[in-house]
Formats: structure tokens, C-alpha cells, sequence
């Protein structure tokens, strides 16, 4: 891997995060992660997605007329979306339920149009793969960030096990209601940017 | 880069059309997957609430073939019409989609006024009964009506004398993890076993309620009241409304009191219980 795929790859984690530092697809990273399990299973729908969306676009991107472009990325986009719902419904029925609507929302999850448009339609297939794989592991750092604290704090569980015995089943942990709503996720996500701001001092941008 | 209109036209129509094909080869697919899942939630859900598991027995620990097999063992299902409470001639109950009647103008008619939030009630419902050597031991139905986001599709046990309640469940809802959400909690379900739907003798209308805070310890509270949700006063007012509903006059109502007079009875033709 050369240095340039590498940076491909790794700079959506921290250096350039789709959520933390372009702040986009922030509508779904609020709706999703009250709990690690659909969080996870969101971050692999998304990075599924992106992934193949990157590759199929780049692959045709010097046939695409100029003129129809955009609607042409969102056709394959929501093609994607809407296999890989009736994949989750098939093979992952109970978590599929759980996610209802926002898997097909994933459509308009603006990281997805956002890398076809930036990236896929300037670059090989190969690179385009690497950062869609990088964009969506971005993304997911932050959604599994969010999905851990809002399901620790809010109900006393991880992946459904008690690890916070809270009253409600007899124990002494009193959830944090605040963390299941998702004024909850807006304060954890802005904590996740302002940690990630202070690791990388030159994210911060200037004063006006 | 320009290109001519006749190149656009015969991309865009190459592109939907490679589209169509893979999405249409997947739903054809999955779909066999798809339905069996849904038929085996319900299944799943049923046993879960009849009582029909035996102590220590788990639904988690079982493959879908065991839980298949012992919901055909256990497990009858009706159709009945709502109206009258008799059982719907010529439906058959393993392929009626209770939802999506409702949705059918045909075979469903607008609900009556009620504070469950529903629009429409369909025409005919599904009843599930736990048969054990020929009696009827638990009548299970299927509940809907509004919380405070969403719709919550569940299913409310009742013993054969058509008050006690057995369980109840909710398997498909869309409200706050950790408020609403509780709904789903264990403890807050096994509150509602034991507790009686009607007042004694008097089937007139349902007494059973879900409070805000805690169901008091007086005769009224003991036999027919609900602790409430904390933080999720709207989720439990919606539960406690769409129960009512439902096992009233313009739900099940008719139905039950026909099960109580014996009319309706399992195929079999043994009545159930000391109604």
C-alpha cells in the first residue's frame, strides 16, 4: 500500500472525520445510537454502502454525462440502500425492526452523496474503495463513540447486558434519561469533535 | 463534458435499468426469508405471552424449527368477526394479515371514536388460543393503538375466564429507548399478570388502567391498576387506552362474551374454564 492509499484509508478516522470535522450524516448518528448493537449494525449498513457506492460510481465516472450526474449517483445509491435493507430484513430480522426507517434513510445520508460526488467521480476504483472503507469507519468511530455512552449511561447496559444495575430492575443505578433522547447524542458528538479538535489542535478553525 | 442528448437519454436508461434488475433479483430473493422471519416473530411473540413455555424453558435457546413445532402443537388460530364475535366463515387463519386488512377499505371500516388513536378497525381479527388436551386455557390478542411516537402492535393474554391476565407484549413500537421503551422491560410486564380486566361479574367495560405513579394498594388498585412509567406518562396513558379499546365493545368485546357463553368455542367443542 503506498503512502497516498494509506492516507486514503486512515485520514477519514481522525484528520478529516465525515461527521466530526465535515459534520455531515449528523441526523442519523443521532437517531440510531441509543444502543451499540444498532449503532454497529448502522456502521456496517453505511460502510457497505459507501463502499460499493464509491466503487460503482468510480467505475463508470468517465461515462456519466456532466448534465445527469447527480441524479445518476443517487440512482445507485438508493439501489444499494434498498439491498441492503431487504438484506437486514432476510439475515438480521430483529435489528432491522429496530432500525426501521433509517436504513432507507441512509439514501440521504449526505457522507454517501458527499464521497461519489468529492472523490469517486475524480478517482480509480481501487482509492475509491480505500476511502469509502476509510469514510465509513469514520463514520462509524463516532456512531459506536455515541452508541456506547447513550446505552452505558442511559439504560446501564452494553450490547444489552447489565453492566450498570439500574433500579428500575432492582439495582442502584439511576439512568440518565437525558442520554436516550437525542439531545443526548448532540452533546456526546459534540464532545467527540471537541476531543478530536483538542488531539488535532490545526482542526480548530479560526475566529472570525 | 458535453455530451450529445441521445447518449444522456440511453445512459440514464442503461443505469435504471442495470438498477432495476439487481434490486428486483433481491427482494424476488430474500423474500421467502423475509416472510418466514415475520411469521415466526409472531409465533414467537404468542408463546411468549400464552404462557405455553414450560418453567425454564426459553425462547432464546430454542431453533425456529422448535419453535414452530411447538406453536402448532400449542397454538390455534382463529379469525373472528368483530362485530358479532363469531368466528369469520370461510377465512383461513394461518394466511390473514390482521394489518393489512385494516389498511383494506374492504375489509376494514373507520374506527369509532376512541383514545387509543386508531383510524380504522378491520372487520375481522386474529385470535390466538393455547389448547391444552382440549381446553382452551389462554385467549391471546392482538392489541395496537398510539404512544407517544409511534403505533405499538402487541398481544394481551387472557385466562379462559376472560378477565385474568396472563400477559402482555408489544412487539413492534418505535418509542424512546429507556422511557417509553420500558414498555419492553420484564418487570414492568410481569406487573400485569394476575390483574383482572373486568370488575367482578361485570363485563360491562373494561376496569383495567394504567396509572401515572404507583397503583395503590386499595381493592380497585390491587385488582385493576397498572404503576405507571416514569418519564413516559403518554406511552402509559397510550397503553392503558388501547387495552381498554380493544377489549371493549368495539374490540374484542363481543367476542369474549361469546367465549364466556360458550358459543365460541375451540373446534373441539370443549368450553373453556369457570367463566
Amino acid at each position: 500500500m503506498t503512502k497516498k492509499e494509506r492516507e486514503v484509508l486512515i485520514d477519514p478516522f481522525f484528520n478529516n472525520n465525515p461527521i466530526s470535522l465535515q459534520v455531515l450524516g449528523i441526523c442519523s448518528a443521532l437517531a440510531v445510537t441509543t444502543k451499540v448493537e444498532t449503532s454497529l449494525v448502522m456502521s456496517l449498513a453505511v460502510i457497505a454502502v459507501l463502499t460499493l457506492s464509491n466503487l460503482s460510481i468510480s467505475m463508470i465516472r468517465d461515462y456519466i454525462p456532466g448534465s445527469i450526474r447527480i441524479i445518476v449517483q443517487l440512482t445507485i445509491i438508493a439501489s444499494l440502500v434498498i439491498i441492503t435493507d431487504q438484506v437486514l430484513k432476510a439475515y438480521l430480522f430483529d435489528i432491522s425492526k429496530q432500525l426501521s426507517v433509517f436504513v432507507g434513510l441512509i439514501i440521504t445520508n449526505c457522507i454517501i452523496m458527499g464521497r461519489a460526488e468529492a472523490f469517486a467521480m475524480q478517482n480509480g476504483p481501487k482509492m475509491s474503495i480505500l476511502d469509502g472503507i476509510g469514510n465509513g469507519i469514520g463514520y462509524s468511530l463516532v456512531l459506536l463513540f455515541v452508541g456506547f455512552f447513550r446505552e452505558l449511561f442511559g439504560t446501564g447496559k452494553l450490547m444489552g447486558v447489565t453492566v450498570l444495575d439500574p433500579i428500575n430492575e432492582g439495582g442502584w443505578y439511576n439512568p440518565n434519561g437525558l442520554m436516550v433522547l437525542a439531545p443526548g447524542a448532540f452533546f456526546l458528538i459534540a464532545l467527540f469533535i471537541c476531543l478530536n479538535r483538542i488531539w488535532k489542535p490545526d482542526q480548530v478553525e479560526a475566529e472570525n | 463534458m458535453q455530451r450529445s442528448n441521445n447518449y444522456t437519454i440511453l445512459f440514464a436508461a442503461a443505469v435504471c435499468l442495470v438498477c432495476a434488475i439487481f434490486v428486483s433479483g433481491a427482494a424476488v430473493a430474500l423474500k421467502p426469508m423475509q416472510e418466514a422471519n415475520k411469521v415466526l416473530d409472531v409465533q414467537k411473540k404468542v408463546l411468549d405471552v400464552s404462557g405455553a413455555l414450560a418453567e425454564g424453558q426459553e425462547l432464546s435457546d430454542m431453533t425456529p424449527e422448535e419453535i414452530t413445532a411447538l406453536y402448532e402443537e400449542k397454538i390455534q388460530a382463529q379469525v373472528v368477526d368483530l362485530a358479532s364475535g363469531n368466528f369469520a366463515e370461510g377465512i383461513v387463519a394461518a394466511d390473514y394479515d390482521q394489518r393489512k386488512a385494516t389498511k383494506d377499505p374492504a375489509q376494514s371500516s373507520e374506527a369509532p371514536d376512541n383514545r387509543a388513536g386508531l383510524l380504522r378497525v378491520p372487520t375481522n381479527a386474529s385470535v390466538y388460543s393455547l389448547v391444552e388436551d382440549g381446553v382452551v386455557k389462554t385467549i391471546i390478542l392482538p392489541i395496537s393503538g398510539k404512544g407517544l411516537w409511534s403505533t405499538l402492535y402487541g398481544f394481551l393474554a387472557l385466562e379462559a375466564d376472560t378477565t385474568t391476565i396472563k400477559g402482555i407484549t408489544f412487539y413492534e413500537h418505535a418509542e424512546t429507548p429507556g422511557l417509553g421503551g420500558e414498555v419492553d422491560n420484564p418487570l414492568w410486564k410481569a406487573k400485569w399478570e394476575g390483574k383482572q380486566a373486568f370488575g367482578e361479574g361485570d363485563f360491562s367495560a373494561p376496569r383495567i388502567k394504567v396509572l401515572k405513579g404507583m397503583a395503590l394498594d386499595t381493592e380497585e388498585g390491587r385488582a385493576h391498576h397498572i404503576d405507571g412509567l416514569a418519564g413516559a406518562t403518554i406511552t402509559a396513558r397510550g397503553v392503558s387506552d388501547l387495552v381498554q379499546f380493544w377489549l371493549g365493545d368495539n374490540g374484542f368485546g363481543p367476542y369474549l362474551e361469546r367465549f364466556r357463553d360458550g358459543v365460541a368455542d375451540a373446534p373441539e367443542g370443549e368450553e373453556g374454564g369457570d367463566s
